[in-house]
């Protein structure tokens, strides 16, 4: 749609963006962008002609959360216009003129709940003084409803397009200061509003990267080595030249030196790009591919040298101290029973339903982008200096894409698609295959943990001692393979000690939903639960009483955390919180009158991560050959005052116990450097049968609401592992599931 | 090679490799980008099509198979997009990505072509071929409930 300015509600110098944002001290986003955020302005955001039509610009990008719903929503309900009427339209990419536009860390509702709503309600404001001047009353007097101004007194009412032209011309509201409505005032915040694109989905519209279709467009798809970073010695490629549909075959020489230490964006991985009239063309022609691959030193990683080295670190001193308080050593000593556990959990990874992809265009010296990325910034940033361009020149539009999971915070796919772009003479559609995808995924790391807890003769907690040995170079964790210091139970047993061993991996690894909690909750609330049965008390009374101890001071920003784990620290644990979700989650789940049979049991457990609480009980059966079936989940979560799209948030709580659930029997693995699996066959999804009912409650408190992508996630493993254990006897400290000799049914 | 197919009740001509999975003709051919790709050897769904009336992955089926089956993708549903499982999923709001839903529907339908009121069994047997990464399978069985009983009140009055 032509942008025409008149139609725009002009408003400048409006600060009161940056509050959230600041406090949100994520590296991602300290990695992407200016310290100080932009002014946002309502002009930015909202357009209404003069027939009263409405639309809201979406900033972030949409994988599944709800994103092109939730902050438009804010928008629109302080701007006082119905949902029905809003058309939402997606951003392109212009952080000077949206602020962030980053769908990560769950960070979106935090970053958005008051920025968006003093958006809309300066633009609310704007209309009613237009009104007022017009009608010439007190701009008092005058009320806003359903996208109409109304002066009660002389029995006026109009559409805001009547002064949507006028309004442009207006001084600017302080946007700091603007009135917001009462909460119990709110239409469409609060209140179920179906997904904006659901529509376009059920019909089957273009919607996705994958759907980017452009005149004249090629396609191309990447031949890697089977080895991290491998690079190319020689190949066939003027056979390949020939093959039916081939219009290119590139080299490239890719950009990564693989080390002990593999940062966040490694830079290119080398490879062979094939371009041709159809995907399918390209990947048949990939077929005749004859690489001689000069494999580098990745080649000599396994998962099982992997294992053998983690045993060792384990049973030497710690190189690292995360953080201690207490003498932990001491407290071990003198207690009544020491319990003594070793954790695993493998690498897995993302496997988006939508394969990784982009569209790219390079023409007279610009760049065009279709891009999937949930961190477009640095995606254009990294495009920039890998094609030696200016990020001027490079426009971004941003493509709903078929999930993310934190694996399109990485730009890897958008890279690559815009230095193929630069080297042919056409539009260039990029897309991976299934075995690309798992082959060359950012991994979320594995990791061992051992870990040693004390407990006095009234069953209490004396000490937490665990000793994790993840990835990386001794003094920088690789990415997503980090854990927080602060990550509960850190702060209440009265001794307590995280220290860290590190060994070198030569592989991309990333952030995965909940990256550090999904798989340290499992970790710690197993644990939990293995020392509540030590002491012969109820778990989850075991877990309150912990609660109820003295908190340590949280040490956020005191320490430089493990490598780059999301930082849970924009706020406190507040046991309260903590508490009120196991108390609402016993609750509905009948925990205190669970029926304990052979092969059946419930299991309990909490966490709080990326400023979300929640709460789960699992129900689970385990048969005579271990098989296991998850009957049930009631999950209760704590994400402050205000669930803002209530459908869509029980659905995205659903969203991730489905996930939890999948990690479980997820599995990477490799041999000689090659990563073993490669499709849905072995590194499966959960399906259909064997979903288990899932109910999901609110306990509402006075806190600002904040994100629901990734706290749902953790809970799951350790509830269903805590059940497995109830069901059977049987402790999992070993995922996945097979390796432990379980399965699902 | 010139292959004839019938895809949503209009015959098309298309000149391409009789090896060609249906799916990419689909697709990039006659840009119908309903059917999506998701694993390429049949074990997620995505790229589900009716052929025949039965629900088929277009990733596994060579264009020169189909002959002259006639091939319904999502688009091809109904003139509107108010098919009752298309209904029901809008009113139930199952997607969160999306991506699987097209699939999902496919298998719905075919699923409620043969089977007018499913249990929760049979939806389980006929839907665990389609993958939903984002966990929306118990909208997905809400809706496939919903869309039965829709069909059967609209099939009444």
């Amino acid at each position: 749609m032509p942008m025409n300015r008149r139609s725009f509600l002009q408003l400048t110098a409006l600060a009161g963006g940056g509050l959230a944002l600041s406090l949100y001290r994520s590296p991602l986003a300290r990695a992407q962008g200016p310290e100080k955020p932009p002014e946002l302005t309502p002009q930015a955001f909202i357009r209404i002609t003069p027939d009263g039509a409405v639309t809201i610009m979406a900033r972030a990008s949409e994988s599944g959360q709800g994103m092109r719903n939730m902050l438009p929503m804010l928008i629109a309900e302080e701007l006082d216009v119905d949902w029905k009427d809003v058309h939402v339209e997606q951003a392109d990419l212009n952080e000077k003129v949206y602020g962030r536009q980053f769908s990560g860390g769950s960070a979106n509702t935090p970053m958005g709940w008051e920025p968006m709503r003093r958006v809309g309600a300066a633009g609310r404001q704007l209309l009613i003084s237009a009104a007022a001047q017009t009608w010439a009353v007190p701009a008092a007097e005058c009320t806003t409803e359903s996208c109409r101004v109304t002066h009660a007194a002389s029995g006026r009412s109009a559409s805001y397009g009547e002064f949507a032209a006028k309004a442009a011309a207006l001084p600017a509201p302080d946007l700091a200061t603007v009135k917001l409505k009462d909460p119990k005032d709110y239409r469409i915040v609060g209140h179920s509003q179906r997904g904006v694109d659901t529509p376009a989905i059920v019909t089957g519209k273009p919607l996705f990267g994958i759907d980017v279709s452009l005149p004249g467009m090629l396609y191309a798809s990447i031949e890697k080595a089977p080895v991290f970073a491998g690079k190319v010695k020689s190949a066939n490629i003027d056979e390949i030249k020939g093959l039916p549909g081939v219009r290119h075959v590139l080299v490239i020489d890719g950009g990564i030196t693989p080390a002990a230490y593999t940062p966040w964006e490694p830079g290119m991985e080398p490879g062979i790009a094939i371009v041709a009239d159809s995907w399918w063309q390209a990947q048949e022609a990939r077929k005749q591919l004859k690489v001689n691959w000069d494999l580098g030193p990745a080649a000599r990683q396994s998962s099982e040298a992997f294992r053998t080295k983690a045993a060792e670190l384990l049973k030497t001193p710690p190189e690292n101290t995360v953080r201690r308080y207490g003498d932990v050593d001491a407290a071990l000593k003198s207690s009544a029973k020491v319990v003594e556990a070793t954790y695993q959990y493998p690498f897995i990874a993302h496997v988006t339903l939508e394969p990784q992809g982009a569209t790219a265009h390079w023409k007279d010296g610009k760049l065009e982008m279709w891009s999937t990325s949930t961190l477009p910034a640095d995606g254009c940033k990294l495009v920039a200096k890998t094609l030696g361009i200016k990020e001027d020149d490079i426009t971004t539009h941003m493509v709903r894409s078929g999930g993310s999971f934190g694996r399109r915070l990485q730009n890897d796919y958008l890279v690559e698609a815009a230095w193929i772009a630069k080297r042919v003479d056409a539009p260039v559609k990029l897309l991976w295959s299934r075995e690309d995808d798992i082959g060359h995924d950012p991994f979320r790391p594995g990791g061992t943990v051992g870990l040693k807890g004390g407990l006095d003769a009234q069953g209490k907690i004396t000490a937490w001692r665990h000793h994790f040995v993840t990835y990386g170079d001794g003094k920088h964790a690789t990415s997503g393979g980090g854990m927080g210091q602060d990550s509960y139970p850190a702060g209440f047993p009265p001794a307590y000690a995280l220290y860290t061993s590190m060994q070198p991996l030569m592989l991309r690894t990333g952030a995965l939903r909940a990256p550090g909690d999904n798989a340290y909750c499992w970790v710690a609330q197993s644990f939990l639960d293995e020392l509540a049965y030590a002491a012969g008390r109820d778990p989850l009374e075991f877990q309150l009483d912990l609660l109820s101890n003295k908190q340590m001071p949280w040490s956020s920003g005191e320490h430089d955390a493990v490598g780059d784990h999301e930082p849970t620290g924009q706020s406190v644990l507040i046991p309260e919180r903590y508490k009120g979700v196991l108390e609402l989650v016993a609750e509905k789940s009948g925990w205190a009158k669970r029926i304990k049979t052979p092969g059946r049991g419930m299991g309990v457990a909490a966490w709080f991560c990326h400023l979300g609480y929640f709460a789960e009980v699992a129900d689970v059966s385990v048969d005579d050959q271990n098989r296991i079936t998850v009957h049930q989940v009631w999950a209760a979560g704590d994400v402050g005052s205000q669930i803002i799209n209530p459908n869509a948030a029980e659905s995205m709580a659903q969203g991730g116990i489905m996930e939890g659930m999948g990690h479980m029997a997820q599995e990477i693995t490799l041999e000689d450097g090659q990563i073993q699996q490669s499709n849905f066959h072995n590194h499966p999804l959960m399906r259909m049968r064997q979903v288990p009912k899932i109910e999901v409650y609110w306990r509402k408190t006075d806190y600002a609401p904040t994100g629901l992508g990734e706290p749902t996630l953790p809970p799951t493993l350790p509830a269903v592992g805590n059940a497995i254990f109830a069901a059977t006897g049987k402790r999992i400290r070993t995922l996945p599931l097979q390796r432990s000799g379980f399965s699902w049914a | 090679m010139l292959t004839k197919l019938n895809v949503n009740q209009a015959v098309a001509t298309v000149d391409v490799s009789p090896d060609m999975p249906l799916l990419w003709v689909l697709r990039d051919v006659l840009n119908i980008k309903g059917p999506k790709f998701g694993c390429g050897i049949g074990l997620c769904g995505a790229c589900t099509v009716l052929i025949g009336g039965q629900a088929v992955r277009s990733c596994l089926t060579k264009v020169s198979t189909v002959g002259t089956y006639p091939v319904t993708t999502i688009e091809g549903l109904s003139p509107d997009g108010r098919h009752p499982v298309q209904v029901a999923w809008e009113a139930i709001d199952v997607p969160q990505c999306g991506y699987c839903q097209a699939g999902q529907i496919m298998s719905a339908v075919a699923l409620l072509e043969h089977t007018p009121h499913p249990t929760d069994a049979e939806i389980d047997t006929a839907m665990s071929g389609n993958l939903c990464r984002c966990g929306t399978y118990t909208r997905i069985r809400q809706a496939i409930h919903q869309a039965s009983q829709d069909s059967a009140s609209a099939s009444k009055s």
